[in-house]
């Protein structure tokens, strides 16, 4: 989003009277099939590299567009917990897949990120912090529910006292362009986390696709800037009635739900619950959810030196809470055990995230469920410890064997 | 690290305290520390990568003489050693002797490769009978003498540091090599070969294709090539830091993965490493079982 920071919140939703053409309802303007080209084309020519959809390694990725050519046209994904598919739509449709393996945090907080450099200067050092220019992106096809995790990503590297440079950057010089979903998978449960899959804010400018193209929302000034150098038209009733019909597509699809009643106290009240334990028979602790979650936000930070020592780049890189090491303290790692590692994820994301941030940590796009390849679904293990509670609330946690032995 | 301790009454032990503070010190103003290369059972693959470092090679000579290397160098010279590289697992009785060999002339002993920290591809032979794969290999098997199983290092004797890998990675190497210099423990990533995949933006094979990965099982160090050309990992680098090999390998027998498929590739370079061996013996059994279940119904 182009829009300017706010003193509180950098990414508030513009005012709804500041974008010209927008209709209350979304459906006042359509951008023919053809023209997506065009879109793409003009933001190309005022200096975005265009990241989008594209079929690569037998799944839909975010990765660079240079024309319309390169959506995944005509191809949709089947996704089932620890399975994932393409499939042929039997179409010519850009956008009918749900959310596939990336999410946009890969551009927004990159997975590997040089943050310091020291270089030996006589008998001292010279500190930088390598100042790039980053590049400039427009996402293409992001949806609701990813709209949301770049909220709550927002909240996370910009909400605080400390910001982080490389994502505000990168953040701020982002054009977004969402898509609203008109089709959901067997793991989509954005409608109980309140997230989608209707496109509502955060966005530059809103598709909704439907056969001829697309109906077009204009979410801020800088969308208005390139909306007014395409040939748009105003959309018929029948093309407006055929937008809606097609994102109620989507919510009638949605089968997964997830009761957030009350979830903090839920989770926190049930350390100790045996569910755990059957869980972490499961878990293979290889990270993928974790990695493949647009909201999850964990790094570590080492010193790479080169043989001379003269030369040392302070790396960060992805990381995650499934690691042994990343609770490493004090000569051992303090979740020692699968159980106890799940339980911090699930328990962070679902509960004491709001403690820490004001929200869930989770938007509801089923990532984890889709890429776990033990196919472990969070939300049957949210209903298992719903439906048999512990009595007692806030447990200390107990210590397990392996705890024990490595203290 | 791990292993006996069976070399604990090293009689020459005051000789190696002297030498303890080259490590510790600057390469600047001290003497450098003495590296040798050992050679056990192996493919040699592993100490090719040391020669491979090409670009760094230079420098890691300037930051340690490389006292004993005959795969570099017929320049050999005696012991003791601040620093052994130890490739290779331990297959014959002369070998078991040599390595004790090593050991007391070795202040610190690092382990290079699969075979030399899970008994290698060879430690197949543990599951079969030796005699038999002498007579298969060799024209006058008399002239053989073997033990009957291929074992790591540290069954052998104490061991500082493993540096896992089929082969090891080079870079690894010189960041292991770079800490004993340094008088600092090296730290090396213990998790899972998913985690590469992800930072390479490399889509789960198992997942989207169905093709059976050991990546979630996997320790680090290769940079997941196998999925990123579109095949599984096949367990190069030996178990991660905790691995759930049974979730992994009961999913895989659910989801259509066959016993067959699943045992060599739990049974690779690294099939010795207890955690795979237990995953392996694990499947088999559970195939035996099947099988004697389902004879009588087709009967």
């Amino acid at each position: 989003m182009s829009s300017k920071p706010s003193s509180e919140f950098p990414f508030s939703p513009p005012a709804p009277d500041s974008p010209a053409n927008h209709n209350p309802d979304g459906t006042s303007l359509f951008l023919p099939r053809d023209d997506l080209n065009t879109l793409i084309g003009k933001l190309t020519a005022d200096g975005y590299q265009v990241v989008g959809p594209r079929l690569e390694q037998e799944a839909i990725i975010y990765g660079e567009i240079s024309g319309a050519d390169d959506l995944p046209i005509g191809w949709t994904d089947l996704q089932e917990a620890g399975k994932y598919r393409l499939q042929p739509r039997g179409d010519q449709a850009f956008f009918g897949y749900t959310v596939g393996p990336h999410s946009w945090k890969k551009f927004l907080f990159p997975p590997v990120a040089v943050v310091a450099t020291a270089e030996r200067d006589g008998t001292g050092w010279k500190l930088d912090t390598p100042d790039a220019e980053p590049p400039k992106y427009a996402f293409l096809g992001v949806r609701a529910c990813e709209l949301a995790a770049i909220k709550v990503q927002d909240r996370v590297f910009l909400g605080g006292p400390y910001t982080d440079p490389i994502y505000q950057k990168r953040r701020n010089a982002a054009f977004i362009i969402a898509v609203n979903c008109t089709q959901a998978a067997s793991t989509c449960f954005c409608t109980s986390m309140n997230t989608g899959p209707r496109c509502t804010a955060g966005f530059d400018l809103a598709l909704t696709e439907i056969s001829d193209g697309f109906l077009l929302e204009i979410g801020s000034a800088a969308g208005n800037a390139v909306a007014s150098g395409l040939s748009l038209q105003p959309a018929s009733d029948e093309q407006s009635g055929r937008g809606e019909s097609a994102r109620q597509q989507a919510v009638s699809q949605i089968s997964k739900h997830m009761d957030t009643t009350d979830i903090r106290d839920l989770l926190m009240g049930n350390l100790q619950h045996p569910r755990w334990d059957d869980v972490a028979n499961r878990c293979l602790s290889c990270t993928n959810c974790t990695m493949v979650c647009p909201t999850c936000f964990c790094s570590s930070v080492k010193d790479v030196s080169d043989l001379t020592g003269d030369h040392i780049d302070r790396e960060r890189r992805w990381d995650s809470c499934f690691n042994m090491d990343f609770s490493y303290m004090n000569g051992a790692p303090v979740r020692n055990s699968i159980h106890s590692r799940y339980r911090q994820w699930m328990t962070h994301k679902l509960a004491s995230w709001h403690d820490q941030f004001g929200s869930s940590g989770c938007v509801g796009c089923g990532r984890c469920i889709t890429w776990c390849p033990t196919g472990i679904d969070l939300t049957e293990e949210v209903a298992a410890i719903r439906s048999s509670p512990s009595s007692g609330r806030s447990e200390r946690p107990p210590i397990s064997d392996a705890e024990v032995s490595a203290t | 690290m791990k292993g006996n301790s069976s070399n604990s009454g090293n009689p020459q032990q005051g000789q190696h305290s002297a030498s303890a503070g080259t490590l510790a010190a600057s390469p600047r103003s001290r003497p450098r520390p003495r590296l040798a290369v050992f050679k056990f059972a192996s493919c040699d693959g592993c100490q090719l990568s040391l020669l491979d470092c090409e670009d760094e090679l230079l420098a890691a000579a300037e930051a340690v003489e490389i006292a004993y290397f005959p795969e570099a160098s017929s320049r050999m010279e005696p012991g003791p050693y601040d620093l052994a590289l130890v490739e290779g697992s331990i297959t014959t009785p002369h070998d078991a002797q040599r390595i004790q060999e090593v050991r007391r002339c070795s202040r610190f002993v690092v382990t290079i490769g699969a075979c030399a920290t899970a008994g290698g591809i060879q430690s197949l032979k543990n599951w079969a009978h030796h005699e038999d794969y002498l007579k298969w290999v060799y024209a006058r098997p008399e002239f053989i003498s073997t033990l009957a199983t291929s074992t790591p290092i540290a069954d052998h004797i104490r061991v500082d540091y493993e540096l896992r890998g089929c082969p090891i990675n080079r870079h690894q190497l010189l960041e292991v090599i770079l800490a004993f210099v340094r008088g600092q423990r090296p730290k090396l990533a213990t998790h899972s070969v998913c985690l590469d995949c992800k930072l390479k933006g490399t889509v789960c094979v198992e997942v989207a294709q169905g093709i059976p990965c050991l990546g979630p099982i996997t320790h680090t160090g290769c940079g997941a090539i196998c999925p990123t050309y579109d095949r599984g990992c096949y367990g190069c680098f030996g178990p991660a830091a905790q691995p759930n090999c049974r979730s992994l390998t009961d999913h895989c027998l659910q989801t259509g993965t066959s016993a067959s498929t699943l045992l060599p590739l739990l049974r690779n370079f690294n099939g010795y490493a207890p955690e795979f061996r237990e995953a392996s013996n694990r499947v088999e059994a559970l195939s035996a079982a099947a099988a004697s279940v389902k004879e009588p119904i087709d009967e």
